[in-house]
């Protein structure tokens, strides 16, 4: 893929990338905002994701029902997401299509409504969310591991947010949200697809050219203080399965050290597939964890994530226990393989495939236009889109000492969070 | 080669038959090709003529576990040869079975094409079933099933299934259940694919970087010597008998947060005429912007879920046709009661105009996002195949889209949809 863009700033804060990409006849625009949940403070939690619900309920000039229809009437999707450092929403279109995209994020970064109707209705489903991913046993487990991990930092909740803010959450909250932070010197415009550069510029200059600059919207951010211990709980609920996750403070995208420990977390538990769309990822069935847990019959799977933040997040490996073992076995053998790794250095072979897997999910990533976009305003959010350039060179000058550095450094027990999901049975009946 | 005249930009990137290469190999294989060079990949997908109908009830999934463990180890390498293969180039493979066939697909860069086909042809070829890695993956298949048993989503569909399939083959889960999942032994699995693995019926379509001419050479390569006599025709499948009242079913999964509920009725099959206009007013009823009028009444105005839409899965045999919904355990029957009324409605009244309108603008306008990928295009050339679409299909379907009237929507969803004949499941505490 070619990686020629073109940066530019407008007057009021407004960044804006574009990178012209001819194979289809598809643009993606993605709007970000630097705001997500944590921005957010105590009794508020959920709001950020709350409020991107609101996006979509429309504004005095393109009403809800009017967007969504026009939208699907021209074959294209869109969607918005909310995470712990960003807000994005995006639109993928047929190129000849893209202007209405173009003008209705403009149109809502200013004029939605929040309808006191709407933010009722639109309370219930998210809590409806809510209670979908408390179905899951692992939404539950990871909720109470973030929570004992981040005792500071805001950080600490997860992005649909609690249960007694989103029943206390009120119109004006969600709207002052909305225009503390959805101002231009706050987002960033990121195009890709089959335009012309000199054109959408001067589109995207005509549509938010004259919105003044909000003032300066310092970031939440707390310090998480350095453990003094392993913090170790455990999550009851129903089923018959348990799981187990181990997470370990983690780096900023940005940090040096993040290279070495997305190649230690390659050789671990196999590649994590950073691509938010395609891209598909690679199984992980020659790792060391899953040579050491399900190839010795401790666990029938594990898992590991790591992803990019603005602030140190967490390493997280997930492993569900094979049903006829206890958790302290796999336990044992997830440590030992730490140690391992933590003792003896590993082959240049070993992390010369981590970086060819890589290099072909990075390929796979580049299938897909919206993806390409996608990353185009996802770097900027933790570091800039270089890093994104970078990456696969920056990952081919980790060293086996490298690995084995960040390993001592960032997986100590004693600076870890280990949960344990303990199934009650399942009682099933019908 | 000349192009049709007049085509838009759009049109012109839709797979078509200048560009779709298809061979027919003299075991039967069919392989089809569309080459892309905009990224250094490539996709392959595919299936063979061995699914869960021939599974007895005693080992239903049997179908499912042998696909599953034909990559545990073969004649030429054992498991950890084969994913170590696999995984230090970056490529994947999986192998996987449903109703009708055992479906397979992967991805690599361009330059490992040939060792993706030498692993696929391996592991479909000549799998060894070590007994030790058959024990591991039953461990896996039932840590699958008690999964499954906690999902109120999978539940609430696999109980509608057995609601509108009553005594059909569909009505049953093609990973099995515990128990069979128990009974099955490593003899059944060799069995299994000694008797129905074979190049009869197989379909391989491979879509990236790649030269048409390439991508024959390397399933000729590997696959052209495969023969299998033995290969049974597919079985015939009893139709299916239409509710005669509306049934309802819960299953109790204690201590969950949030139930899901699926209501409707057994469809069309994908090759029916009533397939198109049914697709088209299934995007009405509950697909079209946020989920069409299901969208709007049970989420945006009564604020009940955060998802409810109503799908129409259609394939080789009878389909469903059904709406679902994730609601909280005390608005269980207030959802149902407005999904229902929004199904009588739509039986009633039918779609306007406008409304039929926007949903075939969708369809086609959609096109180019939906084959943007590789494996997209791999998805759209399968579906040619396994349905005999003719590779200019996506050339004549904004024709056959547009040809649908309001008249003909509410025709099919009469003929299908009946709301007092529904199979209404839920799971949930």
């Amino acid at each position: 893929m070619t990686d020629s863009i073109t940066r530019t700033k407008l007057s009021n804060g407004l960044q804006i990338l574009l990178k012209e990409i001819h194979t289809a006849p598809i643009i993606s625009h993605w709007v970000w905002y630097r705001v997500g949940s944590k921005d957010e403070q105590t009794g508020r939690t959920g709001i950020s994701h709350w409020v991107e619900h609101m996006q979509f309920k429309g504004t005095p000039q393109y009403p809800a029902s009017v967007l969504d229809k026009a939208i699907s009437r021209d074959g294209g999707m869109w969607n918005a997401f909310t995470y712990l450092d960003w807000t994005t929403y995006f639109e993928t279109m047929p190129a000849d299509k893209i202007d209405l995209a173009l003008r209705l994020e403009a149109d809502r970064m200013y004029n939605s409504l929040y309808d006191p109707k709407e933010v009722a209705s639109e309370r219930t489903v998210v809590i409806s969310e809510r209670e979908g991913s408390e179905n899951e046993p692992l939404f539950l487990l990871s909720e109470a591991v973030q929570h004992a991990a981040f005792r500071v930092h805001p950080y600490h909740h997860e992005v649909i947010g609690d249960l007694a803010d989103l029943k206390s959450i009120s119109r004006d909250d969600l709207y002052n949200h909305y225009r503390t932070y959805y101002q231009p010197n706050n987002a960033l415009i990121a195009v890709a697809g089959d335009f012309d550069t000199r054109r959408m510029l001067k589109l995207l200059r005509e549509l938010y050219g004259d919105f003044p600059a909000g003032p300066h919207l310092p970031r939440l951010s707390r310090a998480e203080p350095i453990p003094s211990g392993e913090h170790q709980l455990t999550v009851e609920g129903p089923g018959e399965t348990t799981y187990l996750e181990v997470a370990y403070r983690s780096v900023a995208g940005l940090h040096p050290d993040f290279y070495p420990l997305s190649v230690l977390d390659s050789l671990l538990a196999g590649p994590s597939n950073l691509n938010m769309f395609g891209g598909g990822g690679i199984s992980n069935k020659t790792s060391r964890l899953y040579r050491a847990l399900v190839e010795k019959e401790l666990a029938v799977a594990v898992n590991g994530g790591l992803t990019t933040t603005l602030d140190p997040f967490l390493y997280s490996i997930m492993i569900t226990v094979h049903p006829s073992r206890k958790p302290a076995q796999a336990l044992a053998a997830l440590d030992g393989e730490i140690k391992r790794i933590q003792d003896e250095l590993a082959s240049p072979e070993e992390i010369a495939r981590a970086i060819k897997q890589a290099r072909a999910i990075f390929a796979y990533g580049s299938e897909n236009i919206t993806n390409q976009a996608f990353w185009l305003g996802y770097a900027e959010m933790f570091a800039t889109y270089d890093w994104f350039t970078s990456y696969l060179d920056k990952l081919a000058e980790v060293t086996p000492k490298d690995v084995q550095r960040v390993a001592q450094a960032y997986l100590r027990p004693q600076e870890r969070v280990f949960g344990t999901y303990l199934p009650t049975g399942s009682g099933g009946s019908q | 080669m000349t192009k049709p005249k007049s085509t838009s930009r759009m049109e012109a990137n839709l797979p078509g038959p200048e560009d779709i290469h298809r061979q027919v190999l003299p075991n039967g294989i069919v392989v089809l090709c569309r080459s892309n060079f905009n990224s250094p990949s490539v996709v392959i997908s595919g299936y063979i003529q061995a699914g869960s109908l021939f599974d007895s009830d005693e080992k239903l999934g049997l179908a499912d576990f042998t696909a599953r463990a034909l990559m545990r180890g073969t004649e030429k390498r054992d498991f950890q040869q084969i994913f170590d293969a696999l995984e230090s180039c970056g490529a994947s493979l999986g192998i996987s079975s449903g109703a009708h066939t055992t479906g397979f697909s992967g991805r690599a860069l361009v330059e490992d094409l040939p060792l993706l086909m030498d692993l696929l042809a391996e592991a479909i070829r000549m799998p060894m079933f070590p007994q030790r890695q058959v024990e591991k993956l039953r461990a896996q298949l039932l840590t699958g099933l008690a999964i499954r048993a906690q999902d109120t989503s999978d539940m609430a569909s696999l109980t509608f299934d057995q609601i509108v399939f009553e005594n059909h083959p569909y009505s049953r889960p093609e990973d099995g259940w515990p128990q069979t999942i128990q009974a099955i032994t490593r003899g059944d699995l060799v069995k299994f694919h000694q008797k129905h693995l074979g190049p009869r019926g197989m379909v391989i379509v491979i879509v990236g970087a790649v030269e048409a001419s390439q991508a024959f050479v390397q399933v000729e390569r590997v696959l052209g010597d495969w023969r299998n006599p033995r290969q049974p025709e597919s079985p015939v499948l009893p139709p299916v008998r239409p509710l005669i009242q509306s049934v309802t079913r819960k299953v109790t999964i204690p201590g969950k947060f949030q139930s899901d509920l699926v209501i409707g009725a057994s469809g069309p099959k994908r090759l029916d005429p009533e397939y198109i206009p049914a697709s088209l007013g299934n995007s009405v009823l509950g697909q079209f912007g946020m989920m069409g009028r299901i969208g709007e009444v049970v989420r945006e105005r009564a604020g009940l879920a955060y998802y409810a839409y109503s799908s129409l899965n259609a394939g080789i045999g009878p389909g469903s046709w059904d709406v679902a919904a994730g609601v909280n355990p005390g608005n269980v029957e207030k959802a149902a009661g407005l999904i229902q009324k929004e199904i009588a409605r739509f039986v009633k009244k039918g779609v306007t105009a406008d409304e039929l309108a926007d949903s075939q603008a969708n369809f086609i306008g959609r096109l180019p996002l939906s084959l943007e990928s590789n494996a997209g295009v791999a998805n759209a050339l399968l579906n040619m195949e396994r349905h005999n679409l003719g590779l200019d299909y996506y050339r004549r379907y904004p024709e056959m889209v547009k040809a649908v009237t309001p008249e003909q929507v509410v025709e099919v969803s009469r003929k299908f949809l009946h709301p007092d004949k529904l199979a209404i499941a839920v799971a949930g505490p």
